[in-house]
Parts: structure tokens; sequence; C-alpha cells
């Protein structure tokens, strides 16, 4: 649905976007994940038809972004950063315009409108002007705006910033029910979203891609080992002999002291080798009972960060 | 186009300023006509030429926020990312700029009616003298609605587009410093002259001419400022 190949755009000497290339497929949901500043906002632009590439191809549902551009801008809906309103007019009044602007047909667009304003939720302040409007609720005229027209690709950039934590929810759930029927691309600099909502990730990181991969390959990925914290009830030392000498195990560590006796403990083993089930057997043996025994998976935080800092290194 | 249109001719009748701007316009205007009464009937043209001076002042402030307002909301980003094309987004905002305008000349009427109703004034003198005077009226606003494209600052965007209407309203009287060629291409540029063959009934086809495409050689730009923004490098 969405192609781009060696897309580059530079601000003098700053490349803001180096050579990126990704395709989205239909009815993906592709979270598009970075730091601040790291060119997510630039590529959106330029995906849009707002900004123009340095070089480099972008293609939506098989059309040319520089060649067909009012072609493109009729498959995109867009939510930018700041959500694009119009102050002066009630939402009734900016949804019509905006119905306008992208020429949806007088008829389809009285039920249309009903429909995006109680997906959205936004049909209690549609007599009121936007500039009256709560933050949380000015996002969500922007959201409605994106979707007016219905539109086969939604990019929205950063759509949950400066909500609340309910709020974050509930537009986290709403993209969820969009990406049914819609291929979207969803930046964020938020990983618990990005893991909570999207199939696939692209982390950026200066102007580069850092990784492709669904949210759970990018955790396995980077892991070659299992871990566990498994907490014991039992003196440490005979608890961490058992432990260690378990086939399998390649590290362990004392985690912290809970009470008399009963310790955390950190356990590294081999990715291939289930080594929970004979820590178990043996531990019940000798008379230790296993009081907690969780999996430890490098979360998309972690990865995030270990991406991003080992980019940092080699610049350096 | 027309949806832009629209909404733009909306705003302006949504905020203070159109109805400030017809206010202080007919009040200008009023005063000076009440100076004008006993001077004979054909006082029409010279009013007219009032009305031409007053649009210095009373087209900056109505245009600067035309493309500088979307650039600050961020509300160009909408513009620019819908299927329209970046003509049909300037050429909506001109519209409704100039049928502010077209009302705000409307409700100037009731003078020349006074006239007709008191006097015997040449009413196809004041026809050609307000022929001439929306002409003019498109050219200033096209120049407002590029100065307002230059900046996201209306402040700046309206004094931008009163010193160049000042100098575009004065070009013909800088040729008089000129000889040879440059007073040619100074005279040739006034618009004021053409204005005047107007206010005196001459309405010449290639002046209609050139007052459209002197209108239309600002909104192109206007247009090219946009693009050339959209593909900066720097």
């Amino acid at each position: 649905m969405i192609e781009i190949q060696n897309l580059t755009k530079t601000y003098g000497r700053i490349k803001a976007v180096d050579n990126i290339s990704f395709t989205v497929e239909k009815g993906e949901i592709l979270g598009f994940l970075g730091p601040n500043g790291a060119g997510k906002s630039t590529t959106m632009n330029i995906l849009t038809g707002y900004i123009s590439s340095t070089s480099g191809i972008v293609k939506v549902a098989g059309k040319d972004v520089l060649e067909n551009p009012v072609e493109v801008k009729k498959h995109i809906g867009y939510l930018p950063e700041h959500p694009p309103l119009y102050l002066d007019m009630t939402v009734n009044e900016y949804l019509d315009f905006c119905a306008n602007l992208k020429s949806v047909p007088a008829k389809e667009w009285k039920s249309q409108k009903k429909d995006i304003m109680e997906l959205v939720k936004v049909t209690h302040v549609s007599h009121r002007l936007v500039k009256n409007l709560s933050k949380g609720y000015k996002q969500r005229v922007g959201l409605a705006q994106a979707l007016v027209g219905t539109p086969e690709v939604l990019i929205l950039d950063e759509p949950t910033v400066g909500l609340d934590p309910k709020q974050i929810i509930e537009i986290r759930n709403l993209i969820k029910a969009l990406g049914k029927n819609h291929t979207i691309i969803l930046s964020s600099h938020i990983l618990p979203e990005v893991s909570a909502v999207c199939d696939r990730v692209v982390i950026i990181n200066k102007g580069k891609i850092a990784a492709v991969d669904t949210p759970d390959n990018l955790s396995k990925a980077l892991t070659d080992f299992s871990r566990f914290t498994v907490t014991v009830a039992g003196p440490e030392n005979k608890v961490k002999d058992i432990i260690s000498h378990i086939y399998g195990v390649k590290y362990m560590e004392t985690n912290t002291k809970l009470k008399d006796d009963e310790y955390s403990y950190i356990v590294e083993a081999d990715k291939e080798i289930d080594v929970r089930k004979p820590m178990f057997n043996q531990l019940a043996q000798h008379g230790y009972p296993i009081l907690e025994l969780r999996s430890l998976n490098l979360s998309l935080e972690d990865i995030f960060l270990q991406l991003t800092t080992t980019e940092e290194k080699e610049a350096v | 186009m027309l949806a832009i249109m629209k909404r733009d001719f909306r705003s302006y009748f949504n905020s203070p300023i159109a109805y400030v701007l017809i206010g202080l316009f007919m009040l200008l205007l009023g005063l000076f006509f009440n100076s004008m009464i006993g001077y004979g009937s054909d006082i029409m043209s010279q009013f007219v030429s009032t009305m031409r001076w007053l649009l210095l002042f009373i087209v900056p402030i109505l245009t600067m926020r035309s493309m500088a307002e979307d650039k600050k909301n961020g509300t160009e980003v909408l513009l620019l990312t819908s299927p329209v094309r970046v003509t049909e987004i300037v050429l909506g905002k001109f519209l409704a700029a100039f049928s502010v305008f077209l009302v705000m000349t409307g409700v100037t009427l009731i003078f020349p009616l006074i006239t007709i109703v008191a006097g015997k004034p040449d009413i196809a003198l004041i026809l050609s003298s307000y022929f001439g005077y929306i002409l003019l009226g498109a050219i200033f606003i096209s120049l407002g609605i590029f100065a307002s494209s230059l900046t996201e600052n209306q402040i700046i965007a309206s004094i931008i587009s009163l010193v160049s209407i000042f100098l575009i309203q004065n070009i013909g009287y800088l040729a008089s410093f000129f000889s040879g060629f440059l007073n040619k291409a100074f005279l040739w540029l006034s618009v004021t002259d053409r204005y005047e063959d107007f206010s005196i009934g001459i309405i010449d086809l290639t002046s209609i001419i050139f007052m459209i495409c002197y209108a239309a050689v600002f909104l192109i730009l206007t247009v090219r400022i946009i693009e050339r923004k959209r593909w900066s490098q720097g």
C-alpha cells in the first residue's frame, strides 16, 4: 500500500531523513518509533505531500507522491503533530469544511459525518467552537478530520500526545479498531503504545532506520538467552548451588533478600533449553519451594535504548 | 477552491474584522462626502478616487491574515495535504478577500444613489469609475495576499502590503525622476494612470487586461512562494 524507497531529505547540511526504505502492507498498523528529532515527522510530511523529498521514491496505492500529488492525497488522512484546526469554527462547521475540501459527495457526507463523530466521540460537542475545547477533544477533532472521506491510509503523528491516561487508552483502542479496514502509520516516542497497537515497528534514529520487525521478534532477536527471576524459600548458598548446576543455566546472581531464607535470584539460561522444569523438580526434592518464577523479556524500551545508544557510540 | 473561499469569507464576518473595516471605511467616506456636498453633481469620480486612496489602509488589514494565519495555526498542513492544488488554495483565499471587498464596495453605493436622487450626475461616469476602482482593488488584494504568504506574522504582512501598495500607487510619480527607458517603464507599470482613464470615462480593453494580469502576477508569485517553501532544502 505504501512504498518508500531510498528516501532522503536534507536541510542544508543536516540530513533529517537519510536513505530510508520500507513498505507497509494493506491493512497493517505500522509503528514509527524514534526519539524526538529522529525524522519521524519529516518522513510523515513527505508521505502526505506537505513537503518534498530531496531524493527517493514514495508511492501510495501504487501512485507516486511527486507525480500524482492530488491523486495520492485522496487516499490519505493525515493527523499532523499539531492538529490543524480552525479555532473560529464549530466542530460541525470544521468537519463540513474538511469534507468540502476533500470533495466528499454531499449525499454520503451526512451519514459519514454522524459515524465519524460517534467513532471519535465528539457528537456532544459538535456545536461548540473548536477554540473552547480541551486538548483531548481538539485531538479527537483532529483525528475526525483525518477520517473524513474514509481514506484507505491513515497517517497519525503522535496521536496520543497531551492526552490523559484514560483518553490515551480510548484513542489506542480506536486506532486498533480503525486498523481493521485502514492501513495505518503511527508515530510515537512512547514505546508501550507501539507494542500495544502495532503489527510492525520501524525504529528510526538520526534519520536512519535502526530496525524493522514485529514488536515480539524485536525483543526475541536481541536476546540470545532467556532470563528469569525466581524467588525461593531456602538458604542462599544451597539454593544457588542447586540452580547453578542445572544443565543449561549460564549465570545466576542474588537479586534481593526478601526475608530470612527467602531470596529472589536472577537466572540466565540457554535460549534453546527450558530450565524451568528441572529447576522446579530439584528445588522441590530439596524442600525449597519456589514462591515466584517469572521470565524477564527485554521490553521494547530496552531494545529501543540499546539500538539508539549503540548508534550514538558509533557516531562518536 | 470554493470550500476555502467560503470558509475564509465566513471567517471575515465571524470576527469583528470585516465589520470594523466596513464601518471605518463608511465613516471616513461619509465625512468626505459631507464636505463635498454643494460642489455640483459630478463629484463622484473624485469621490471614488478618495475611496481608492483609502484602500492603502483598508487592504493590508483585509489581507494580512489570509496566508499568515494558516501558517501560524498549522492549518496550512490541512490545506496542503488535501487533494487540492496550491493554485486553488491561493485563488480561494483571493476570492474570499475580494468578495469582502465587493461587499464593502456595494455598501458605498449609497453615496452615488444620494447624488442620483439629489441631482443629475453622469451615471455612466460613476459606473466606469467604480469599475476601475474594483480592478484596482483586485490588484491591491492580490498584492496583500502575496505579502501575507511571505511571513507568519500578520503585523509584518500588513506593513509589507501597506508599503508595496503605496509604491504601486505612486510608481507614476517616481517615473518623473527618470528619463528615457526607466521613465517609460515606470509609466507603463503605473496602475494609477490606468485607473485615471476609468475615472474620466475611458473604458479601454487593454487597460482591463493589463490590470487583470497585474493581479494575476501577484497570485502566481504567491503560489511560487508556497511551492518553494515546500521544496526548500535550507
